[in-house]
């Protein structure tokens, strides 16, 4: 790419001035004419037979205007397996699960009306953890599967499996082997813009959905599918995205309270909202999987890993979302983190009548690196080695092919080891502040950044349609959810087309308007979009370009002949007509002139002039613009089973590092400092990427230290920010270093790599393994909380 | 039912029909049409509605609306300078990336106003401080933070 001036630059978010003014519009603040509210009542049992729904005393409150509930209204099933219901009939499985809904005048009536409806239940026993759920003759949360067969036990019927090598031969040649097993609470992705959405008909029976979603074009499909369901087959869905406040995964599903808007308002013939309060989010909506991971792993008496093996069991709650499939994930690092051979990986995935689950940013990464990078430093101590070196030793280089079958291009991730180390210091400090209890930790991570393939298409596309004004509007069909997408999509195409990035305008994603995206997740976003873009630019360019050679001249002459009138006008001493010439043209910074001219307006056609003149051609058969791109990814649909196959394009790579002072009379972790290498191929614009980066560390030490989402036999205890410790400002205030390694991806836009999701990746491990050094307790359950820390100290004190 | 409230509403006089016992942020969003102050989560722990009453930072989903009667309420909306330009406050918000997906951001700000016109100069951890109440889940802090120190001082701040 010729030397880009926009892009790499520290820039304004062209979102940003609406934001700090109030005047973005998310759902919260949008209604439509006509406009009913809805309000869902959900189970009082986490398990049990529905005899009876009354709905007659909340259908007889004034301003309500319609009651359904699952026996009134179509089956709809949601999720890839088909296990859920947007509202449920015989049974309930979770106390979530919906069973009437209500749409009224106002949200105050539609939910006092939903408490109305009278609900006789047979309560059922339940399971709630995994070992109750995986017991012999457990009970079943789904007596059959969704073809209506008999199930046998509480396996979710997806598998997630790597064998490769020769498991047995890398532990007999392992001088060290340790093991232990890890595990990870249910935490609540916690936007600050909480859920919800507004269903409409039009009379013909095509819905539009305003939704708070990450795959508009999946979404699109399911509701399709649903429309079906209410007999509207052929009908289509229209799925518009207003500014999400925050997504980090709850947009990868479509969810019930969708679907039942969409009920209400096919009953009604009215548009409906449904919108969550905070506390309906936590009680209502998909948290983050816990899940439990047993490790071991090997290596020889140099250092070198010898072998890895890993079993997940996650517990899916009683409906299967996306985020069931995080062990596709999981693959990546637990297969490629680090060389090593002889590998076996297993998952299982399990149903309870815990509240089910979804995805969130990271997506099975930080679950499965926090075993793997905490072992790591307990290999390392085994072999009388330093963590980095152990690392720097096994690390992964560019080139290389893993077990797995990622194809490893780039790769930083030994720089940015040696970087943290060098930002904390760590030859001087490590492992030897023990007396006042402060340590230093480190862990590392590989991430995919050039898509992540999980479906038939792993693409995006984009249409560039330039204005008579000058501007360049961009329909893109990924979202922006506050990741700063449209600050670079600006930046890329500003570059790569010749137009300053004011000139871009990046519209609202729509399904109707904008070209298919599979979704924003898998740190796919700017990678996709920059890319569909820069090709999208080229053409776009090359076709004016081309034009140039009929329209520049006579634009020249005319403001050649106007300046003329003026005393004292000096012709412009170069022959531009001789250089009139294909390949002479240059169009930058929104001004198209010829290579070499003397920058002087007169030479110079200005972009929107350009577009007018070709537009308005005097002699007819003038033309206005569109150039589509599509942008899909050399990458592979892994084989699930096998755990093979190269999902993305390219690989980022990072390593962060704490210092720790570790209290022992309370057990508290207070974090000093801390470093953050990434290896984020290209920086596009370093204040988003740098708060992507910011951002991810903030929910990785909600994730190591503080968030936990706590249940009493299915039931959420904690549903609000009171009781639901998220990091402040406070908790953020200790300083942070953050390293961009510049590796330049061959297949990245301009040489970036996704972002996204590698800041939350290893917080916990580096935290878990600076507390190591600092008191010598290794936590393998996180949150690390104070009181874990001091039975931890506590133990060791009796041993 | 309804009471007259009158208050003086981003530096005009206005006068409310309301419920007696509305919140000042439902008041504000749905009576008065100014959206920019969000419910994060109506029980006073996010921040995100967070408005000036009498040049305090108060959560308005916690705040009777009743009690702002007589006194001056300015939102969002209000800190604009002259001809909806930005005040320089929310000109360090855009400069510096202090906002994101944007829920926050209404509330961040209007804390970080009342915090400068209290303390024109604070440091680090007195700005970090005043945003204790002021929940964010996407940007870590750090760049709102770093908006706030370079609105700081500024002339006409905030
Ligand atoms: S909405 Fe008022 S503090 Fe959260
Ligand atoms: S910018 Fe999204 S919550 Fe703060």
């Amino acid at each position: 790419m010729s030397n880009p001036h926009f892009v790499g630059v520290e820039t304004a978010r062209p979102d940003a001035a609406d934001k700090v003014s109030g005047r973005t519009q998310y759902i919260h603040d949008l209604a439509v004419p006509g406009m009913l509210w809805g309000a869902i009542r959900f189970s009082d049992h986490a398990h049990a037979r529905i005899k009876h729904v009354d709905t007659s005393a909340a259908e007889k409150l004034p301003g309500v205007e319609a009651v359904i509930t699952g026996y009134n209204t179509p089956e709809v099933r949601i999720g890839f397996v088909r296990d859920n219901f947007a509202l449920k009939r015989d049974k309930v499985r979770q106390f979530r699960d919906e069973i009437a809904a209500v749409a009224a005048r106002d949200p105050e009536t539609a939910r006092a009306a939903a408490a109305l409806v009278r609900v006789e239940y047979e309560p059922l026993p339940g399971v709630f953890s995994l070992q109750e759920a995986l017991a012999p003759g457990a009970v079943l949360v789904h007596e059959t599967d969704a073809k209506g067969r008999p199930r046998k036990d509480n396996l979710v019927p997806v598998r997630f499996a790597h064998h490769s090598g020769d498991l047995e031969a890398g532990k007999r040649a392992s001088k060290h082997i340790v093991e232990g097993e890890y595990r990870v609470p249910l935490i609540q992705q916690s936007c600050m813009g909480t859920a919800g959405c507004i269903a409409s008909f039009d009379t013909r029976g095509n819905l539009t959905l305003i939704a708070k979603t990450q795959i508009p074009f999946l979404a699109q499909k399911d509701f399709n599918r649903a429309l079906g369901a209410l007999g509207l087959e052929g009908r289509n869905t229209r799925v518009v995205v207003p500014a999400l406040g925050g997504g980090f995964g709850t947009g990868l599903d479509t969810h019930a309270y969708e679907y039942i808007a969409m009920l209400l308002a096919w009953r009604t013939g009215r548009p409906v909202k449904i919108l969550y309060n905070r506390e309906e989010e936590f009680a209502y909506l998909s948290p983050r999987q816990s899940a439990t991971a047993r490790i071991r792993q090997g290596c020889d008496a140099n250092g070198k890993l010898t072998f890895r093996e890993i079993e997940v069991t996650q517990d899916n709650g009683a409906y299967t979302s996306w985020g069931a499939t995080f062990p596709s994930v999981m693959l990546v690092p637990a297969t490629s983190l680090y060389r090593v051979q002889n590998i076996s990986f297993e998952s299982k995935i399990v149903y309870t009548n815990n509240t089910y689950c979804q995805a969130m940013r990271g997506y099975g990464n930080p679950e499965i690196t926090w075993p793997i990078e905490s072992s790591m430093d307990e290999l390392a101590e085994l072999a009388g080695l330093d963590p980095v070196e152990m690392r720097l030793l096994n690390s992964n280089q560019p080139g290389e092919t893993t077990p797995m079958g990622l194809k490893i291009t780039t790769c930083g991730l030994q720089e940015c080891l040696e970087r943290t180390a060098a930002g904390l210091n760590w030859k001087e400090n490590r492992g030897k502040r023990r007396n006042v209890k402060r340590g230093f930790g480190l862990a590392g991570l590989i991430n995919v950044a050039g898509g992540g393939k999980i479906y038939r298409s792993d693409g995006s596309g984009i249409i560039l349609k330039p204005d008579d004004y000058g501007n360049v509007n961009v329909s893109y069909g990924g979202v922006e959810m506050g990741q700063g997408l449209h600050s670079v999509l600006a930046l890329t195409i500003a570059d790569t087309l010749g137009v300053r990035p004011e000139q871009v305008i990046v519209n609202q994603t729509d399904t109707s308007t904008c070209p298919w995206d599979v979704g924003t997740h898998a740190s796919r976003g700017a990678f996709m979009a920059c890319n569909a873009a820069v090709m999208a630019a080229r053409k776009l360019k090359a076709r004016l370009l081309e034009w140039a050679e009929e329209i520049f001249p006579v634009e020249v002459e005319e403001a050649l002949a106007k300046a003329r009138k003026h005393p004292g006008f000096k012709e412009p001493d170069f022959d531009w007509r001789g250089n009139c010439r294909p390949g002479c043209f240059e169009l930058s910074d929104g001004i198209l002139t010829i290579k070499g001219a003397p920058a002087v307006p007169e030479l110079q056609v200005d972009f929107a002039r350009l577009l007018r003149a070709i537009h308005f051609r005097r002699q007819g058969g003038g033309t206005t613009f569109a150039e589509e791109a599509f942008y899909e990814p050399p990458t592979e649909l892994p084989d699930w089973e096998k755990g093979i196959g190269n999902m993305s394009a390219t690989y980022a790579f990072g390593a962060q590092g704490v210092e720790v002072e570790v209290d022992e009379d309370t057990g508290e972790v207070k974090i000093l400092r801390l470093v953050a290498a990434h290896d984020v191929g290209r920086v596009l614009n370093p204040q988003t990427l740098k708060g992507q980066i910011y951002g991810g560390l903030a929910q990785g030490i909600g994730y190591a230290l503080y968030e936990e989402v706590l249940t009493d036999k299915g039931r959420i205890l904690n549903p609000g920010f009171t009781d639901y410790k998220l990091p402040t400002a406070v908790e953020m205030g200790f300083p942070i270093d953050v390293q961009l390694v510049q590796t330049n991806d061959p297949e990245g836009p301009f040489g970036a790599k996704g972002v996204g999701e590698p800041g939350l990746v290893p917080t916990a491990p580096a935290i878990a393994n600076a507390v190591y050094d600092a008191v010598g307790v290794r936590i393998r359950e996180l949150p690390i909380t104070p009181e874990k820390v001091l039975k931890a100290l506590q133990e060791k004190r009796r041993r | 039912m309804k009471t007259t409230l009158h208050l003086k509403l981003n530096g005009r006089d206005a006068a409310l029909e309301v419920a007696p016992h509305a919140r000042l942020l439902d008041v504000l969003r749905d009576v008065a049409g100014l959206t920019g102050a969000k419910e994060g989560c109506g029980e006073g722990e996010c921040g995100a509605c967070t408005v000036l009453v009498d040049g305090r930072a108060v959560n308005s989903c916690l705040f009777p609306a009743l009690e702002a009667e007589g006194r001056s309420v300015v939102t969002i909306e209000g800190l604009a300078g002259a001809q909806g330009g930005l005040s320089s406050l929310q000109q360090a918000f855009v400069q510096e990336g202090g906002a994101q997906c944007g829920f926050c951001t209404p509330g961040m700000v209007m804390s970080a106003a009342a915090l400068l016109s209290a303390n024109r100069d604070p440091s680090d951890d007195e700005i970090r401080d005043a945003l204790v109440g002021n929940l964010c889940r996407c940007t870590g802090y750090a760049q709102i933070v770093a908006s706030i120190r370079a609105a700081a001082g500024k002339a006409g701040a905030p």
